[in-house]
């Protein structure tokens, strides 16, 4: 059953990941030129481009558990999954900067260093964004396998710190970010609950 | 729907009104639920005819009055006004009501009333937001007499000629153009005069965020965000920001009521 599953995803082209993350955005900018985005398109922008940042994300989280649960394995998607996060922290950052801030640059400023879920917003965009530069190929060969996953461990804080940044950035106690914040910390909380199954591990040195 | 024939007034802005369709499908009535569009989407629910406002309190002519004994349609006018909301944003709205003052005067506030405290209904069946215990329902909000007593203050029956619609207040609501949109409660069923400061659903809720006085000001920030600047809304993808006026621009009629008040205390 998980071997024709896992053999079925390995047939799945990583381009059809990259394919399915544009569809949020094509069905934004479809929503935005119909006039289907209601009195505030702004926000409407705004808050969907971060929250499929945030479903990415959380998707990528998913991955690890998911192969030490149930066997099956995403693993050849994560690195889509996680530039693809990236990409709409990164167009959310923007229609804040551009759109709703409008620019203006001292404004930004201040509030980022004074309000603490701009703070963790940025922090968490701030991890995201090294973790996009340096997902290439030649920054693993560059890094060394170890150090690199070191530094992919960040993940784990910007997960958290974008779970804050929602959490935060609502009057009451909303239940959407609720519910996202704690999918990311199960996820977290299963990678020290359910260790690497010995079969996993790298093979006993001949 | 036939039109409500409001008398223009002096006291309106001469900018030019958000569009029906903006100001009936943009609200924060979390009796209705947190998001923007849940009160448009629930608020038809809600039934308002037999609409009785309980006055109490230090008046003189306590008692259950309908909607058209504090609002009568022959002394309806038109007041539009800057909405300012909290969260940054802003509006224009072409409200239809009467001045507040007039209302306590018919119920005879007596000489002890020092503030005015009013309540919003509570109905959880057809008011599905007050199925959680997100705020402490019902619904409170207050004023000092003399903010009660301006001429600017309004109990609202109406918007653009029409009645109001429900997610705006239905069948009546407060209008005080001044303060941040959350003081001016809506659903109103009970209107109480009272000699202590009664205490408003979000400064019960989060102190530090939200005080009693709630006066829009630029110069003093909400904690977790900067009230210098607003977002106009119907201004479109790229309408930019403007800057927050004080007292959202009536500073010349009301600042003298503040007089000597540290703002940033009393916020």
């Amino acid at each position: 059953m998980v071997r024709a599953a896992n053999d079925a995803l390995r047939r799945l082209p990583v381009w059809a990941v990259w394919l399915a993350g544009t569809i949020p955005f094509a069905l934004l900018v479809w929503d935005t030129v119909t006039n289907n985005l209601g009195v505030d398109p702004v926000q409407q922008i705004e808050h969907r481009l971060g929250q499929t940042a945030l479903y990415f994300l959380v998707a990528g989280l998913a991955v690890t558990p998911l192969m030490r649960l149930t066997g099956l394995s995403l693993m050849r998607f994560r690195r889509a999954i996680g530039v693809i996060c990236f990409a709409y922290a990164l167009a959310h950052v923007l229609a804040w900067v551009v759109m709703d801030m409008a620019l203006l640059w001292g404004q930004m400023g201040r509030d980022i260093v004074k309000r603490p879920y701009l703070l963790f917003g940025m922090l968490g965009f701030a991890i995201l964004t090294i973790l996009a530069v340096t997902s290439t190929n030649l920054s693993i060969r560059r890094m060394g396998g170890q150090a690199w996953r070191r530094l992919h461990k960040l993940v784990y804080p910007a997960a958290v710190l974008v779970a804050m940044h929602w959490l935060w950035a609502t009057k009451v106690n909303e239940v959407q970010p609720i519910l996202w914040a704690s999918a990311i910390a199960i996820l977290l909380a299963l990678r020290v609950v359910v260790r690497r199954p010995l079969a996993y591990t790298r093979p006993a040195r001949a | 729907a036939q039109g409500l024939n409001a008398r223009p007034s002096p006291l309106s802005t001469d900018e030019a009104p958000n569009s029906f369709e903006d100001i009936t499908n943009y609200n924060n009535f979390y009796e209705f639920g947190t998001g923007k569009t849940d009160p448009a989407r629930n608020a038809g629910a809600l039934t308002t005819d037999l609409w009785s406002v309980e006055v109490t309190g230090l008046v003189d002519r306590p008692g259950s009055y309908g909607v058209d004994d504090l609002a009568p349609a022959n002394a309806l006018e038109e007041r539009i006004y800057r909405l300012r909301c909290v969260e940054a944003w802003s509006m224009v709205v072409p409200w239809i009501g009467v001045p507040l003052a007039g209302v306590l005067n018919k119920v005879g506030v007596q000489p002890s009333a020092k503030y005015v405290e009013f309540e919003t209904l509570v109905r959880p069946e057809e008011m599905p937001g007050q199925r959680r215990a997100i705020l402490d329902w019902p619904y409170r909000e207050g004023l000092r007499l003399d903010e009660a007593m301006h001429p600017l203050t309004i109990l609202a029956t109406g918007l653009y000629d029409q009645p109001m619609p429900n997610q705006n207040g239905a069948p009546i609501r407060l209008v005080v153009p001044w303060k941040y949109g959350f003081k001016s409660i809506k659903s109103i069923v009970r209107i109480h005069l009272r000699e202590d400061q009664p205490v408003n659903t979000w400064k019960q809720m989060q102190a530090n965020e939200y005080g009693f006085y709630a006066n829009v000001n630029p110069t003093v920030d909400h904690p977790r965000w900067s009230q210098a600047t607003e977002r106009v809304i119907g201004a479109g993808l790229f309408g930019g920001r403007k800057e927050t006026q004080m007292f959202n621009g009536y500073g010349d009629q009301v600042a003298s009521l503040y007089a000597g008040m540290d703002l940033s205390v009393n916020y």
